[in-house]
């Protein structure tokens, strides 16, 4: 069913929305975030001016948006999905050119107001503009390889630009986030297994260009590889952090050592314990309980979006929720793997925890386009 | 666009079963995430526990030795020793008390000191050390290391402390370094790591907090490995920092000694320059204090006996305090006339003992006059009526623009704390600062340098050293950083009538000189050595009708704080300038009394570069001078003196 099909006279409106709003889902966010200013309380060494108040006056500006975004219908986002998706390729392509060198990579856009990363709002845009294309395409041309190639390209597009930058974690992310909306989308099977195959060519080829004049990575990029696959090579180098980040974990054992009690996440082991690394602080302060904890919440985000998702019967609705869903689960996941050593460090931020200005503020307005999503569902 | 409903269902229905395998996807791999949580934190805890424990790799700051400074010969001024001290590390002590009391048998500890230690601990992570006791002696140090099984978590370190050789000489110049407090650290915006070492030494006052940032070097930092006791296994590596740098001032020990002794219990202040480069000789303020007692930490007695002694020995009077210069003014309103074209050496005025003007008696010191006066004679016997006329004609204005000119009313870019700009006053600034018009009493008080005029011991030597030269000679504190010479700049010529200056000096020459100056019984009789100066006596009070009725104001009958201040101002030799000094002896009677014997004195030690013969003194005072200079207590040349050769 698309809009078109049903009357949105029975969509709530008004003020009635608010008691339509998937409030489970915000109080699920609001003690994500909450479990991330106490952490960046923590790492600042009990400094609350330091990381958490500004944090916190963000998650403050991001829910007054992610509400802002949720009240108005779900169908002005859908029309809104080209030129969400057109400004944040030209915002990718102006880094390039005015970006700030931030952490060694072109990836910021100074507003003046806030300083934006392009590739962060691409995330969500991607999942619109496929969302909306799925939507207006012909369901029987789904797996016609004509309109296979389009949003293919729609992906590839924005991920070569954030590879360039260079940007290996937020690449993955849009690649494996435009993916699963097309799968959602109900693509067929063998156009994934292809790609599949391609990939692991493709990496074989990432790893036999080493070295050579036509390396495809950069050499931090090939050295941090190497120190995933084999960490204890470099303990004081370059696989430093992965050592560090899995003692202090390690460390923390089933209780913890206590709030503000951790040693190995201090400043001193890891320099970016505020931003990618901040688990580590969590899980060496409360320990398993602690990190298990955050985890289920995390996947019980997940599981809302995915119910939301797969029981509204619009479908530019449900995949936008679904590829929203999957993007945030690609974040915690990739985090948590490259924390605990089951993935190369790409530098993903753990979602609402880590600090950080545009990635916070651009999640909640994709949960915000869920919870317009979840209001005005066709009923 | 619209579907049938068939198309409609069965896309639906596509996408929930891919949504429910995506959730299930994404389930599992949350599930495979929790597990490894579960394994590394639970099944092998113990495991990285052991390797957080006892292979802990930490990160020690080497605090860089701070830079040394040295007065123009290479003679320490400020140096580094190195002291002993104990910390305590208190994860590893466990039970801090009971480590603290088996600690006590062994060493002396200060309660003030241990309560100190115990409250940074609380405050700081378990595994920072913390210093419990400093400066302790060599055998206590062994004796730690001897019982060392027994004071888990104590380990005896070495490190460097600020020391100042010379004892209270150059308190006023270097200040005194003391530990980083929290309200140097609110105060600046300086994020060196090193301010977060406890007990870090910073510059607090004068050059050592001046130029902190020169002296203290770039902190190193090793990595290192610590075992469960805290003993450090091995260093892993290390990056040396840098050391700060070594700062040479342009003041020579040996004349600051001399004058610090030789001003003994006087409140005053002494400023020697060499005028053709501005160097700062000796710029010594009395009493000084022992800037060693800072670094150690001053007593509360101590710190008291300091801040209420009427003699203000914390304060640096050479820059900071600010003096009405009395008749050493009378060379900068005599210049201003001269180059006005007012009067010429020739002008005469008449004195009677005082000046009517606006129905206000001016009073001359003299109270029976010095009848005519010219230009000449008005310095030589510091005439006041003569100036009274002279402020008239030349005007406020006039005055401090001259005065500017030769370098009053300025501040001068110094290391030093709180420089001093001092008052040279306008009849803008009365408006705005007082809210009333300039009067002629003002300008004519301000003639003598009385009234609002406001002078620093700096700015009347650099007055002197510009009347010397005719030069707009700077003051000049620091020689030279790391070995390298700082710039001397070429002083440009102010623009004087060579004549109009070789009037004054002359008459400053007379002054000290001739049988009727005011200043002739300090005289030098060395020839080429000889000295040009000018007394001034200022008021701190104001004379009554009554007062001058009776004639008492003898300054022996005052109490200490009600007498005049004695100033002299000076360069010499006469006849090719080197130096020029000013002396300030605050409530020290009058400058002919007071403060022109301490330049003469000052004068021939900083010529001759040691202490003078007699024979540059005048025969009938050499017996008082030699039992003078067999009485000050002057520090060893030997221990002073490293080299000391003059450059």
């Amino acid at each position: 069913m698309s809009y078109l099909e049903y009357s949105v006279k029975r969509v709530p409106t008004g003020p009635r929305k608010i008691l339509h709003l998937n409030w489970a889902l915000v109080l699920l966010l609001i003690a994500v975030a909450s479990t991330g200013f106490l952490m960046l309380y923590s790492v600042a060494g009990g400094d609350i001016s330091r990381w958490a108040e500004p944090q916190m006056k963000r998650f403050a500006v991001g829910l007054v948006l992610m509400f802002a975004v949720a009240f108005v219908p779900i169908w002005f986002w859908r029309n809104m999905a080209a030129l969400a998706y057109g400004i944040s390729l030209l915002l990718l392509v102006a880094v390039e050119f005015v970006g700030d060198i931030g952490m060694g990579a072109q990836r910021w856009i100074d507003l003046g107001v806030i300083r934006l990363q392009p590739s962060e709002l691409m995330k969500i845009t991607l999942v619109m503009l496929l969302a909306a294309y799925y939507d207006w395409l012909d369901i029987r041309k789904t797996s016609h390889p004509l309109y296979v190639l389009l949003p293919a390209l729609l992906i590839l597009l924005p991920t070569a630009l954030v590879l360039k930058q260079p940007d290996l974690g937020t690449s993955i992310l849009l690649l494996m986030g435009g993916a699963a909306v097309m799968f959602a989308a109900g693509v067929h099977w063998a156009y994934f297994a292809t790609v599949f195959a391609a990939g692991v060519g493709l990496v074989s080829a990432v790893m036999a260009s080493r070295g050579k004049p036509w390396q495809l990575l950069e050499d931090y990029q090939y050295r941090r590889i190497d120190t995933f696959l084999d960490p204890g090579s470099d303990p004081l180098g370059a696989g430093y952090h992965i050592t560090q980040a899995q003692i202090a974990l390690g460390s923390g054992g089933w209780a913890g050592r206590g709030f503000m009690q951790g040693t190995q996440s201090r400043p001193i082991f890891l320099p970016e314990k505020h931003t990618d690394f901040i688990f580590t602080t969590l899980a060496e302060e409360f320990g398993f309980v602690g990190a298990f904890s955050l985890l289920v919440l995390y996947v019980l985000i997940i599981g809302f979006c995915v119910a939301s998702a797969v029981s509204n019967k619009d479908r530019f609705a449900s995949l936008l929720t679904l590829g929203i869903a999957v993007a945030f689960f690609l974040y915690f996941a990739i985090n948590m793997a490259m924390v605990m050593g089951l993935a190369p460090v790409v530098g993903v931020p753990l979602p609402l925890v880590s600090y950080g200005g545009s990635a916070m503020l651009v999640l909640m307005v994709a949960f915000g386009l869920v919870q317009s999503a979840h209001i005005h569902r066709p009923r | 666009m619209r579907r049938t409903a068939r198309d409609t269902e069965e896309s639906a229905r596509t996408i929930t079963r891919r949504g429910i395998l995506l959730g299930g996807t994404m389930l599992a791999t949350s599930v495979a995430l929790g597990l490894r949580m579960r394994y590394m934190q639970v099944d092998q805890a113990d495991q990285f526990r052991l390797l957080a424990e006892e292979n802990r790799i930490n990160i020690r700051l080497i605090p860089p030795a701070r830079g040394q400074i040295f007065d123009r010969n290479g003679v320490v001024i400020a140096g580094n020793e190195q002291v002993y001290r104990i910390v305590i590390v208190r994860e590893d002590a466990r039970d801090v008390p009971a480590v603290i009391e088996n600690l006590r048998k062994i060493v002396a500890l200060d309660d003030a000191e241990l309560e100190r230690a115990l409250k940074e601990m609380e405050r700081r992570s378990p595994f920072v050390p913390v210093t419990i006791a400093e400066r302790v002696s060599w055998e206590a140090i062994s004796a730690v290391a001897v019982n060392a099984p027994a004071l888990p978590g104590i380990t005896p370190e070495v490190g460097l402390s600020r020391v100042y050789p010379l004892g209270p000489d150059f308190a006023h110049v270097t200040g005194y370094v003391g530990p980083v407090s929290d309200y140097d650290l609110e105060r600046t915006d300086d994020n060196d790591p090193l301010l977060q070492i406890p007990r870090f030494q910073i510059g607090k006052i004068g050059v050592e907090a001046r130029l902190e940032k020169l002296l203290r070097g770039r902190a190193g930092s090793k990595r290192i490995e610590v075992n469960a006791a805290g003993r450090v296994m091995r260093e892993l590596d290390r990056q040396e920092g840098e050391a700060g740098a070594d700062v040479q001032l342009t003041v020579d020990a040996r004349l600051q000694n001399f004058v610090l002794a030789r001003l003994g219990e006087e409140s005053a202040a002494v400023v020697v320059m060499d005028v053709a480069t501005g160097d700062l000789l000796s710029i010594t303020s009395a009493p000084a204090f022992d800037p060693n007692l800072f670094v150690r930490g001053i007593s509360v007695a101590d710190y008291k006996a300091l801040t209420e002694n009427d003699h203000r020995p914390l304060a640096d009077k050479t820059v900071q305090g600010a003096y009405p210069p009395g008749s050493t003014f009378k060379m900068v309103v005599a210049l201003a006339a001269l180059e006005a074209g007012l009067v010429t050496a020739d002008t005469t005025f008449s004195c009677r003992g005082f000046l009517e003007v606006s129905g206000r008696r001016f009073h001359c010191w003299s109270r029976g006059g010095h009848g005519r006066v010219d230009l000449h004679k008005s310095l030589v016997e510091s005439c006041d009526v003569y100036y009274y006329e002279l402020a008239q004609r030349v005007g406020i204005d006039g005055i401090s623009a001259m005065a500017h000119r030769l370098g009053l009313g300025e501040r001068y870019d110094l290391p030093l704390s709180a420089v001093a700009e001092g008052l040279v006053p306008t009849r803008a600034w009365k408006r705005e600062r007082r809210g009333e018009e300039w009067l002629v009493g003002d300008s004519l008080n301000a003639a003598i340098g009385q009234g609002f005029v406001l002078s620093t011991p700096l700015q009347l030597a650099v007055m002197s050293a510009r009347l010397a030269t005719g030069r707009a000679v700077v003051p000049r504190l620091v020689k030279s950083i790391d070995g390298v010479e700082q710039p001397r700049p070429e002083f440009p010529p102010l623009g004087f009538s060579e004549n109009n200056l070789r009037l004054i000096r002359r008459a400053m020459f007379s002054a000290s000189n001739d049988r009727r100056g005011t200043a002739y019984g300090s005289r030098i009789v060395e020839q080429g050595r000889r000295m040009a100066g000018k007394t001034g006596t200022s008021q701190v009070r104001n004379i009554t009708a009554a007062e001058r009725a009776r004639g008492v104001f003898r300054n022996e009958d005052l109490p200490w704080h009600r007498r005049d201040h004695a100033l002299f101002v000076a360069f010499a030799p006469e006849d090719v300038p080197q130096i020029a000094v000013s002396v300030v002896v605050e409530h020290g009677g009058g400058g002919a009394a007071a403060a022109a014997p301490i330049a003469r004195d000052v004068v021939l030690q900083a010529l001759y570069g040691g202490l003078p013969p007699l024979s540059a003194y005048p025969e009938s005072q050499r017996a008082r001078i030699r039992a003078m200079q067999e009485e000050l207590p002057l520090r060893e040349p030997a221990a002073a003196a490293r080299g000391a050769t003059r450059a």
